[in-house]
C-alpha cells in the first residue's frame, strides 16, 4: 500500500447551515486503502460523502481530495448513492445506464454505440456480463448493486464512494460483493470509502475505519477502533467485540432499532 | 364529405384527401405533433412525470380560453400558461411533481378558470369543445407554420440536452455528482413538455393529450431496451395513430380524436396482453 494521502481533512465540520452534524474531523486516507465509514443513522455519514463529492460545503475546516478542494463532477471519483429508485416498468437495459457513467454528463446525443465496449468491460469487471441486456426494472437489489458499481467503475476512478451498498443483500451476496470490491481495490489501486451498518462482513478486507457518531468523526485501524469501550462510547449502547478461535473479531450489539431501517437521509 | 367513396387504393385516397386544404394542414400538423409527442413522451414516461404533463395541459386550457376571451390566438395563451406552470412544477422539484393531490387540486381550479373564460366569451361552446377535445380539421396554414417552428426548436433542445436528460431521468443522484445541474435540467424538461403540450392540444385537445404524449411512449418503454429505439417506437406509434385517425375520419362522421385515442389504446392493450 502506498502512503500518499488522497483525502486530507483538517478540523472539518459538516452538516447544514442551520445545524452542525459533526465537527473537529481530522483524518487522512491513503491511496489504495479500503475504508469503512460506520455510525448510527443520521450521524452524518452521507454528509461526509457529499463534502467529498463537492455537493456540499464544509461548515468549518478544510478538506482536500487529490490535493484540491472538492469540485462537483470530478471524473476521478466514482459514486454509488444509497437507495436508487428504479421503476419496475423501466425497460432500459443495464448496459445503457452503465454507459451514461462514462459520458452522461456531456451535451449532445453522442453516437449510438459510443461507450458500449467500455460499458461491457465494466460489467465484466463486476461479473454482470449476462445482465447487460436485461431491463433495469426486472433486476434484483443485488444485481442492481453490481450494475451501479459498473456505472461507477466505467470512468476508471481513483476513488470510489459507496453509500450502503450492502443494504438489502443477504449474507452470501454481502460476502460476494465485499470480495468483489476488494478485488477492485487491490488490482486497480482504487481507494474505497464504503458506508455500512454491519461491519462484520467487511472485517477481513478493511484497512481503516472511520466512525461518525455523536457529532464526532474518529478514525483508525480496525484493531484500534474496534474495542468494546470505544464502540460503546460512540453508539451509546453496550457493544461487545469478540474474538473467535482464528483471531477474527465479531461485533455484537450494533443492531439498531428496526423503525430506523432503510429510511435515513443523513 | 361523406359522399366521397373509400377505395382500397390508399394512395388514391390520400390524393383525394389532400385536394382539401384543411386535410393537408391536418396531416402536416398531425405529423409534426406526433413526432414531437413521441419524443417528449418517451422522457415523460421515463421520468414518471405523466401526471405533471397531464396537469400542464389543463393549466394550458385556462390560458387558451383566456386568450380566446381577449381575442388572441389560443396558442399564445397555451404557451404562456403551460410554460409558467412548467417552471412552477419544476421549481417545486421532481418529488413535488409526484404529489398528485396538490397538482390535482391546482388543475381542477385551472379547468374551472378556463370554463369561466369560455362562458365570458359570449358563451361559445364550440371553442371550448375544440380546446378540450382537439380540432385538427380546423388548423390553418399559419398554425402549421407556428407548429413547425416550435417543433424545430424542441428538436434542437432535445438533441442538445439528450444525454444529461437521459442520465438525470435514470439515475438522478449519480448525474448530480457528475456535475449535472438537476434543477436546470428539470426546468428545461418541463419547458419542453409545456411547448409540446401546447402544440399537441391542437390535435387531440387538453383532455386527450395522454393518448399522444404518454400511451405510445408507455408502449415503447415496454418494448425497447435502448432509449434511441424507444424514442423511435414511440414516434412511430404516435404517427400511425394520427394518420389512421385522420384517414378514417375523412370517411366517417366521427371526431378525429376518437380514432387517434382508440388506435393508441388498442396498441397499448395489445402490448400489455402479449
Amino acid at each position: 500500500m502506498n502512503t500518499e494521502a488522497l483525502i486530507i481533512a483538517k478540523d472539518l465540520a459538516g452538516g447544514y447551515p442551520s445545524k452542525t452534524v459533526w465537527q473537529g474531523a481530522d483524518f487522512s486516507i491513503g491511496k489504495g486503502e479500503f475504508v469503512a465509514v460506520l455510525g448510527p443513522n443520521g450521524a452524518g455519514k452521507t454528509t461526509l460523502f457529499r463534502l467529498l463529492l463537492g455537493l456540499g460545503q464544509p461548515l468549518a475546516g478544510t478538506l482536500s481530495v487529490f490535493g484540491k478542494t472538492p469540485e462537483r463532477g470530478n471524473p476521478r471519483i466514482g459514486y454509488v448513492p444509497q437507495q436508487h429508485p428504479i421503476d419496475s416498468e423501466t425497460g432500459v437495459e443495464a448496459l445503457e445506464l452503465v454507459r451514461l457513467g462514462l459520458d452522461g454528463n456531456h451535451w449532445g446525443m453522442g453516437s449510438m454505440n459510443q461507450g458500449r465496449k467500455e460499458a461491457m468491460a465494466a460489467l465484466r469487471t463486476v461479473g454482470a456480463e449476462e445482465l447487460a441486456h436485461r431491463p433495469l426494472g426486472v433486476l434484483s437489489g443485488g444485481e442492481l448493486q453490481r450494475i451501479f458499481l459498473a456505472e461507477a467503475l466505467i470512468g476508471k476512478p481513483d476513488l470510489l464512494l459507496l453509500d450502503e451498498p450492502l443494504a438489502n443483500l443477504d449474507m452470501r451476496r454481502e460476502a460476494n460483493f465485499v470480495q468483489l470490491i476488494n478485488d477492485v481495490v487491490r488490482k486497480q489501486g482504487v481507494t474505497v470509502l464504503l458506508i455500512a451498518h454491519n461491519i462484520n462482513p467487511l472485517l477481513p478486507v478493511l484497512d481503516r475505519v472511520i466512525y461518525v457518531a455523536n457529532g464526532r468523526v474518529t478514525n483508525g485501524k480496525p484493531s484500534e477502533i474496534l474495542t468494546s469501550k470505544s464502540l460503546t462510547d460512540l453508539y451509546g449502547i453496550p457493544i461487545e467485540v469478540l474474538k473467535d478461535s482464528h483471531g477474527r473479531i465479531a461485533i455484537i450489539g450494533m443492531d439498531e432499532p428496526p423503525e430506523h431501517h432503510h429510511h435515513d437521509h443523513e | 364529405m361523406n359522399s366521397i367513396v373509400f377505395s382500397l387504393n390508399v394512395f388514391a385516397d390520400l390524393q383525394t384527401m389532400w385536394q382539401y386544404d384543411f386535410m393537408r394542414h391536418a396531416f402536416e400538423a398531425g405529423t409534426i405533433v406526433a413526432i414531437i409527442a413521441g419524443i417528449i413522451g418517451y422522457f415523460i414516461v421515463l421520468r414518471r412525470s405523466s401526471f405533471a404533463a397531464h396537469a400542464l395541459s389543463h393549466i394550458g386550457f385556462a390560458g387558451a380560453a383566456g386568450a380566446v376571451l381577449f381575442g388572441l390566438n389560443p396558442i399564445v395563451g397555451l404557451l404562456v400558461f403551460t410554460c409558467g406552470g412548467g417552471i412552477a412544477i419544476a421549481t417545486l422539484g421532481r418529488k413535488a411533481a409526484e404529489r398528485d393531490v396538490q397538482i390535482g387540486t391546482v388543475l381542477a381550479f385551472m379547468l374551472g378558470l378556463g370554463v369561466l373564460f369560455i362562458s365570458l366569451y359570449s358563451g361559445y361552446a364550440t371553442e371550448a369543445y375544440s380546446l378540450l377535445f382537439g380540432e385538427i380539421l380546423g388548423i390553418s396554414a399559419t398554425d402549421v407554420f407556428v407548429t413547425l417552428g416550435a417543433a424545430l426548436v424542441l428538436l434542437g433542445v432535445v438533441a442538445t440536452v439528450y444525454r444529461p436528460l437521459l442520465f438525470t431521468s435514470l439515475d438522478e443522484d449519480v448525474a448530480e455528482a457528475k456535475g449535472i445541474s438537476i434543477f436546470w435540467i428539470g426546468i428545461i424538461f418541463m419547458l419542453l413538455v409545456a411547448v409540446a403540450t401546447s402544440i399537441a392540444v391542437q390535435v387531440v385537445g387538453v383532455l386527450l393529450i395522454f393518448a399522444l404524449m404518454v400511451t405510445p411512449a408507455a408502449v415503447a418503454q415496454r418494448l425497447a431496451r435502448r432509449p434511441a429505439q424507444g424514442i423511435l417506437i414511440s414516434v412511430l406509434i404516435a404517427l400511425l395513430a394520427t394518420w389512421f385517425g385522420l384517414f378514417v375520419s375523412f370517411y366517417l362522421p366521427y371526431p378525429v380524436s376518437f380514432f387517434i385515442t382508440s388506435a393508441t389504446f388498442v396498441v397499448y392493450l395489445a402490448v400489455r396482453i402479449f
